[in-house]
């Protein structure tokens, strides 16, 4: 009897067991990796591909920049997106605040490997400028935010690592490593805690170029919309050598607004409102 | 107001909102725009008695803004005044814009007083010919008058199209007696002469393709029409004064414009063939801006530029940039102010003419814009078509409050 029970818990304990690894591996085949590097790219794969289907996006955000001494200084902001197949995606972003930049407009053909193209509206001249896309490391608009943190993610702009599970905020998270590829960018490596129910990126430290830690970005109240994507509400980044913060705060999400390439082209930038 | 085109210009704003569709919805107005002080004062002793060493001047720019059908349809006035002391010439007002645009599925129309700019280079702006300047407004000739304009823009994979018609033309304003920064003899715009009989009411024409292959983005357009540029001739006005009177020829201009970005560089050209303005001529403008990212481990960036110009008339060429060199440094400091400064020189190859600015501006506070400029000439020869401003060297502090 003893004996059989305890089969059978066995039994049962491995039939689950089981089932939770069949169910994973078309969702997350992380426990069947086998190196550091594999599981680290399948924890980010299966975090772009939660992310996929979108089709377009469009939100407002304020910016608040906080120095050492707590002066504030605020950016309206309104941000487009365009979900592209096999490349990277494109992004239309307008200022309303500060109000002697509002309607500078910027469009963003993001690309994996290659350099993103960049134009620039400046609405006094009435003018498209195309700027290089090169400057990755320098900050977005005076924010502790660099052009880099706002552009589009691509799972091929970096190499992984998986470092370790570990529990923030009572939130379980999956601990990657990032290497950018870009000889380009302003850091030698990001660690970024995804929560294991979702995939979402939950925090994530930036270290600099001599490999100190630079800065940290915590993501806040995720909320779901049309029952599958997730957008954070808050975005919190501390630069921890400065002394300075940003605070971005995202409102009206709307995802799936039927925009096409059209409405992210250069006569598109010229009018955007 | 001076401006004695005004009314005409009034007309047409008004025809404007009356070809719009008359079931505009009561929409929420958008409305923005500054405020602003300004100063000048002139170091040198002027050209002409009657000229002032220090002008104080006040303007304001509105935009009022409407959408409906969900944004397929906008509507857009944004009026412009001046206010300036001792000089009535620089009193006035325009519509930059009263338009209404219609976007549909890969075109769109535009009809209306409206700005439209072409071109890629910083230090002159050889293609882009479809506004007026407004000459009175800034020292560097990138403000422009509204111009009525009917404009279809299609969108494909082939690139843009752009189509204009351009039913009036408005005369350049120029500074009066009293006025810096200007001919010696003065222009005076009450003694304009057209070549086209149908002189202002002439119908202009203009198109331009766009298209962007990877890193590089190009344009070809032409212009057929009333030259913005007015040639100057010498005349005596009622008093039998001496004065330069406008006259405005017949021009067909095409342009090309190129713009390649590769890492930190970015390549420029622009280069227009005229005809209608004396002899056939071909002038061209090239360059390159390269930036420098996070100069000294700082967060600042500063952009080195250079761009050649050359025009085929040589010494006879009607603008000053013939054979000349343009050095320029712009340094941003990326603060949450948005400081900016901007250098340049422009170097006449074949004298020892130049001309320079600095030009700085920053934030303060949410809503308050500061900017200081210098410009100085130096060395004219006396052929320059700048040689009347040689005396204007001149500095300039801005406030603008945004609302």
């Amino acid at each position: 009897m003893k004996l059989s029970n305890i089969c059978a818990i066995k039994q049962g304990l491995t039939l689950a067991s089981l089932s939770v690894l069949i169910g994973m591996s078309t969702i997350a085949p992380v426990a069947f990796s086998s190196t550091p590097e594999e599981r680290g790219l399948e924890i980010v794969q299966e975090s772009d591909r939660r992310d996929t289907g979108w089709e377009s996006s469009e939100a407002d955000m304020v910016m608040i920049l906080r120095n050492k001494q707590g002066d504030e200084s605020i950016r309206s902001i309104r941000s487009k997106a365009l979900e592209m197949e096999n490349d990277g995606d494109k992004g239309l972003t307008i200022f309303d605040k500060p109000l002697d930049v509002k309607g500078t407009a910027f469009l963003t053909f993001s690309h994996a490997t290659e350099p993103d193209d960049q134009w620039l509206f400046l609405p006094a001249l009435k003018r498209v400028k195309r700027i290089s896309s090169k400057n990755k490391s320098g900050p977005f608009m005076g924010s502790e935010f660099a052009f880099e943190d706002m552009s589009s993610f691509e799972v091929e702009k970096y190499s992984y690592k998986y470092l370790r599970d570990e529990t923030i905020d009572g939130i379980d998270c999956y601990v990657v490593e990032s290497f950018p590829k870009d000889k380009n960018s302003g850091y030698t490596r990001l660690i970024t805690w995804f929560d294991k129910e979702e995939y979402r990126a939950q925090k994530i430290e930036y270290y600099d170029r001599k490999n100190s830690l630079l800065k940290t970005l915590r993501f806040t109240e995720y909320h779901q919309y049309l029952g599958k994507f997730w957008r954070p509400e808050n975005m919190y980044m501390e630069n921890h050598q400065t002394g300075k913060s940003t605070h971005l705060i995202w409102s009206n999400y709307q995802l799936k607004t039927g925009m096409s390439d059209r409405d992210f082209n250069k006569n598109s930038l010229k009018r955007a409102k | 107001m001076s401006n004695a085109r005004s009314p005409a210009m009034i007309r047409t704003a008004l025809a404007v909102l009356l070809m719009s569709p008359t079931v505009i919805p009561a929409n929420e107005l958008e409305i923005s725009g500054y405020v602003d002080a300004e100063w000048r004062y002139f170091s040198e002793t002027a050209s002409d008695t009657d000229q002032r060493d220090s002008y104080f001047a006040v303007g304001s720019e509105v935009e009022v803004y409407t959408e409906w059908n969900d944004g397929s349809d906008t509507l857009t006035v944004k009026p412009f005044i001046r206010l300036s002391e001792h000089d009535s010439k620089r009193n006035h007002v325009d519509f930059r814009e009263a338009n209404w645009l219609h976007i549909d599925e890969g075109w769109e129309v535009r009809t209306g007083l409206a700005k439209v700019f072409w071109g890629v280079t910083e230090s002159q702006h050889l293609v882009d010919i479809i506004n007026q300047t407004d000459g009175v407004e800034g020292a560097d000739g990138e403000d422009k008058l509204g111009q009525p304009m009917v404009n279809f823009m299609l969108s494909r994979d082939w690139g843009d199209l752009s189509l204009f018609w351009l039913p009036y033309f408005r005369e350049r304003t120029f500074p009066g007696e009293q006025g810096r920064l200007r001919a010696h003899p003065r222009i005076d715009s009450d003694y304009s002469t057209y070549e086209s009989g149908a002189e202002q009411a002439h119908q202009d024409f203009a198109a331009r393709w766009s298209h962007t292959l990877g890193d590089l983005d190009l344009a070809v357009s032409h212009f057929h029409g009333t030259s913005r540029e007015p040639r100057l001739i010498v005349a005596n006005d009622s008093s039998g004064n001496i004065i330069l009177a406008p006259h405005y020829e017949q021009i067909d201009q095409t342009g090309l414009e190129l713009s390649l970005v590769k890492g930190d560089w970015l390549w420029k050209f622009e280069a227009i063939h005229r005809s209608g303005q004396g002899d056939t001529y071909n002038a061209a403008v090239g360059g390159f801006e390269y930036t420098l990212v996070g100069i000294a481990e700082t967060q600042m960036d500063l952009g080195l530029l250079m761009e050649y110009h050359f025009d085929d008339r040589k010494s006879d060429a009607t603008t000053p940039f013939q054979d000349d060199t343009f050095l320029g440094l712009r340094l941003t400091l990326n603060d949450a102010e948005s400081t900016e400064f901007l250098a340049g020189v422009i170097l006449d190859n074949g004298t020892s003419g130049k001309i320079g600015f600095v030009e700085a501006s920053t934030r303060v506070g949410a809503r308050l814009k500061v900017t200081l400029e210098a410009r100085f000439y130096d060395n004219l020869s006396s052929s320059d078509p700048l040689i009347g401003i040689v005396n204007d060297d001149h500095a300039l502090l801005s406030l603008a409050y945004y609302f």
